[in-house]
């Protein structure tokens, strides 16, 4: 099932065509491949789809036709368990802001996809769940803040622990859906040099999206979503 | 172990909301269970009115008459049973015991039951609990009376405390047996069953009430003797008001020369009216100034309770010396009261009618039980209510936790996860309202009960869960996880659309 063949590219669209409603297409991609290790920032305005192609990355929608592979398992052919469990093993994932379970500490936060899944946790080895947790917490900087609850995180610190549970489990991909848009402009470069400084340790590749210009130089690729998807002209026309 | 480390996390973290939902949930179960605990004991209270006794056997008529007139005090028998039939019985073979019941006069709206000693040994109620003295003990004598918890309490007798017994179930108007004056001897302890609400003399002394009443000089000499000795001890009326009930002019007295020690005997008014209403008093009364004066006289307030509707008492207003309404009957083995039962059925030379007492007390549940049904129903929309109440909180709460949702969806968390999580929360939910609302129950049991005794008369019995108990809660647990089910799979469609969706 998890055919991630070290050739195959982390992600891989073709013929993609996704709607909501039938006949409105809101994607209609032709071709993408991310390269693995890369860091690709995904650029939109919104409206232009982001966030419904972060969704079919994770697995969580199909496309209405065409095939999305990541890792060179084709979702297509995968049941929707079978894509959840797929996603909890090699998948990153940062929203926006409120990533986090509020009555869980932040400990328990970035162990969840650990607990959720064996395999997960198989990749950590011999390592204990506490020291990589504690390893993690340091490279993002928010070691101190363990035990802390949620309620008393800055929306930075939040970032940096949802920014720690989407990598703990070293995931082959991890899916970052503007997650610098709360943060100030500071933040937002420190939070970034600390997300590639944890993707390249652990060899994931990071698809970033965000509507921010500014960020563009940081990254290794940029993808235009406007010119990649057919489907937003005639979308705006009608 | 992930899910239920969630579970509970989640519910402590909306601490109100759940404990409010367990609240109402609570409440439904103690109502539930509490109503079924009442319902028990009414039904167990009545069924436990009578024990022990293994038939009941009066002239021939309907059973519920002779059931109702006999163990409940209800209307009157249809009729009578010879003395020699009544002997005759308690020979046979089967029998192991048999007391005589009469009926036909009251006192102060309370039944006057003529009976033998054996009637207080024999006689079991409940839980097969015989009936104990709180004061004084058994007749030993014609005057002598033994009275029911609830006759000393509203009358205000104590042992001692003299008495006049009423011919005939009317107070008022009818022949009042005023002449011949009984003592109380013993008070019987609480039963919460209509003996509380009755007066005990033997058949000897109805005998010497209605021979008294027609030849009062020879009878009441006699039991006149006899009563005198255990009047020694001087009446202690409990009141101090006494001006309250004046003591009608015209009490009849037919006190002669053998009359007890002067001053100790206390007329009791067989019948208080309201000053100024004329007294019916059949038969040759002596003038009043014939009568010795009694020293004290206790005031009774009224009695509260109506008389008893003498309309229907009439036709059994027949004493006849060597006649009594019913007997009472306990088999050496049970299994021949059937037999037994049968056999007086059919029996020609008297016609007669025997019932077993338990057999007859279900019957009649099955006519007057029909409230507990209506209660029944009553409890279960209070459950059902209770259950809406989680529904609404756990369908609201979602609204909440769709961002949780969607977390969870995108770490990689199937359908099983979400589902079991709210499942689990709201059994968690049901489960601790179960268990509270048990507990609401033992506790107000714990409490109530003697309260409830005292007030009502209704005996709850603290027991384990029966059958039933534990039925209604195996409902509201289940239906508390089915109720989890509706918003989990909600939960799992909504997240599986816009679970990547970070505008919640």
């Amino acid at each position: 099932m998890t055919s991630d063949a070290a050739g195959s590219p982390a992600v891989e669209l073709s013929q993609l065509r996704f709607a909501y409603a039938r006949g409105r297409d809101v994607l209609n991609i032709e071709q993408l491949a991310i390269a693995r290790g890369e860091t690709v920032f995904l650029h939109g305005p919104s409206g232009s789809g982001k966030t419904t192609l972060l969704g079919l990355l994770a697995g969580v929608l199909q496309p209405t036709s065409g095939h999305v592979k990541v890792l060179g398992a084709d979702f297509a052919t995968m049941s929707s368990g079978a894509r959840d469990a797929f996603r909890a093993r090699h998948l990153g994932y940062v929203f926006q802001m409120f990533n986090l379970i509020p009555y869980l500490p932040v400990r328990e936060n970035i162990l969840l996809p650990i607990r959720l899944d064996a395999g997960r946790r198989a990749r950590l080895g011999a390592q204990s769940l506490d020291s990589a947790v504690d390893d993690i917490a340091r490279q993002l900087d928010i070691d101190p803040l363990l035990d802390a609850p949620i309620s008393e995180l800055s929306v930075g610190q939040q970032q940096r622990v949802a920014a720690a549970r989407a990598l703990i489990g070293a995931p082959e991909v991890v899916v970052a859906d503007e997650p610098t848009s709360a943060l100030d402009t500071d933040r937002r470069e420190q939070f970034l040099q600390l997300l590639f400084a944890s993707c390249r340790k652990a060899n994931a590749t990071l698809v970033f999206v965000s509507h921010d210009h500014t960020l563009m130089p940081l990254f290794s690729r940029t993808v235009e979503l406007a010119t990649l998807n057919r489907a937003s002209d005639s979308r705006r026309s009608a | 172990m992930l899910i239920p480390l969630l579970a509970v996390r989640s519910l402590r973290s909306r601490l109100l909301t759940t404990v409010l939902t367990v609240t109402s949930i609570a409440l439904s179960v103690t109502l539930l269970v509490g109503i079924e605990n009442v319902r028990a004991g009414v039904r167990e209270s009545f069924a436990g009115t009578i024990r022990g006794t293994d038939l009941i056997v009066g002239a021939r008529g309907g059973t519920l008459q002779l059931l109702l007139s006999t163990v409940f005090g209800i209307g009157s028998p249809a009729g009578s049973v010879k003395i020699a039939t009544f002997e005759r019985w308690k020979a046979h073979p089967a029998v192991k015991w048999a007391v005589p019941y009469s009926l036909g006069d009251s006192h102060r709206g309370f039944r006057v039951v003529g009976t033998t000693p054996e009637f207080f040994q024999r006689y079991r109620f409940r839980q097969n609990t015989p009936v104990t003295f709180a004061a004084g003990q058994s007749f030993a004598a014609d005057s002598h009376v033994v009275i029911g918890s609830e006759v000393a309490e509203r009358l205000n007798y104590v042992v001692g405390t003299h008495v006049v017994v009423t011919h005939g179930m009317k107070d008022i108007g009818t022949s009042s047996h005023e002449a011949h004056p009984f003592i109380v001897v013993g008070i019987l302890n609480r039963t919460f069953t209509p003996i509380d609400r009755s007066v005990y003399i033997t058949l000897e002394g109805i005998e010497a009430m209605h021979e008294g009443f027609e030849k009062p000089l020879v009878r009441v000499a006699k039991t006149a003797t006899v009563a005198a000795a255990p009047q020694a001890a001087a009446p202690r009326p409990k009141r101090a008001a006494r001006a309250e009930t004046p003591l009608p002019a015209n009490v009849p007295a037919v006190m002669p020369g053998a009359s007890p020690p002067p001053g100790t005997p206390m007329v009791m008014p067989g019948a208080s009216p309201p000053p100024g209403t004329p007294m019916v008093m059949p038969g040759a009364e002596p003038p009043p100034a014939e009568r010795p004066q009694p020293k004290v006289i206790p005031a009774q307030p009224a009695p509260v309770a109506a008389p008893i509707d003498s309309s229907a008492a009439e036709p059994a207003h027949n004493h006849a010396d060597d006649q009594i309404t019913a007997f009472f009957i306990g088999t050496k083995n049970r299994f021949e009261a059937l037999m037994l039962q049968r056999e007086m059925n059919t029996d020609f030379t008297e016609p007669l009618t025997a019932i077993i007492p338990g057999v007859a007390l279900g019957e009649l549940w099955q006519n007057i039980g029909g409230a507990e049904v209506g209660l029944r129903v009553i409890a279960i929309f209070a459950v059902a209510i209770g259950l809406t109440g989680m529904l609404v909180s756990l369908y609201s709460s979602l609204e909440a936790r769709r961002r949780e949702m969607a977390i969870f969806r995108a770490i990689g968390a199937g359908p099983r996860v979400i589902v079991s999580l709210l499942v689990l929360e709201s059994g968690l939910l049901a489960l601790l309202g179960c268990v509270l609302g048990v507990a609401f129950v033992y506790a107000g049991l714990a409490l109530g009960q003697a309260p409830i005794e005292e007030r009502f008369g209704l005996h709850l019995t603290i027991r384990p869960l029966g059958a039933t108990e534990w039925t209604y809660l195996a409902v509201v647990f289940f239906a508390g996880i089915a109720i989890g089910f509706v918003p989990a799979l909600k939960a799992y469609r909504t997240s599986l659309v816009d679970g990547l969706s970070p505008r919640a």
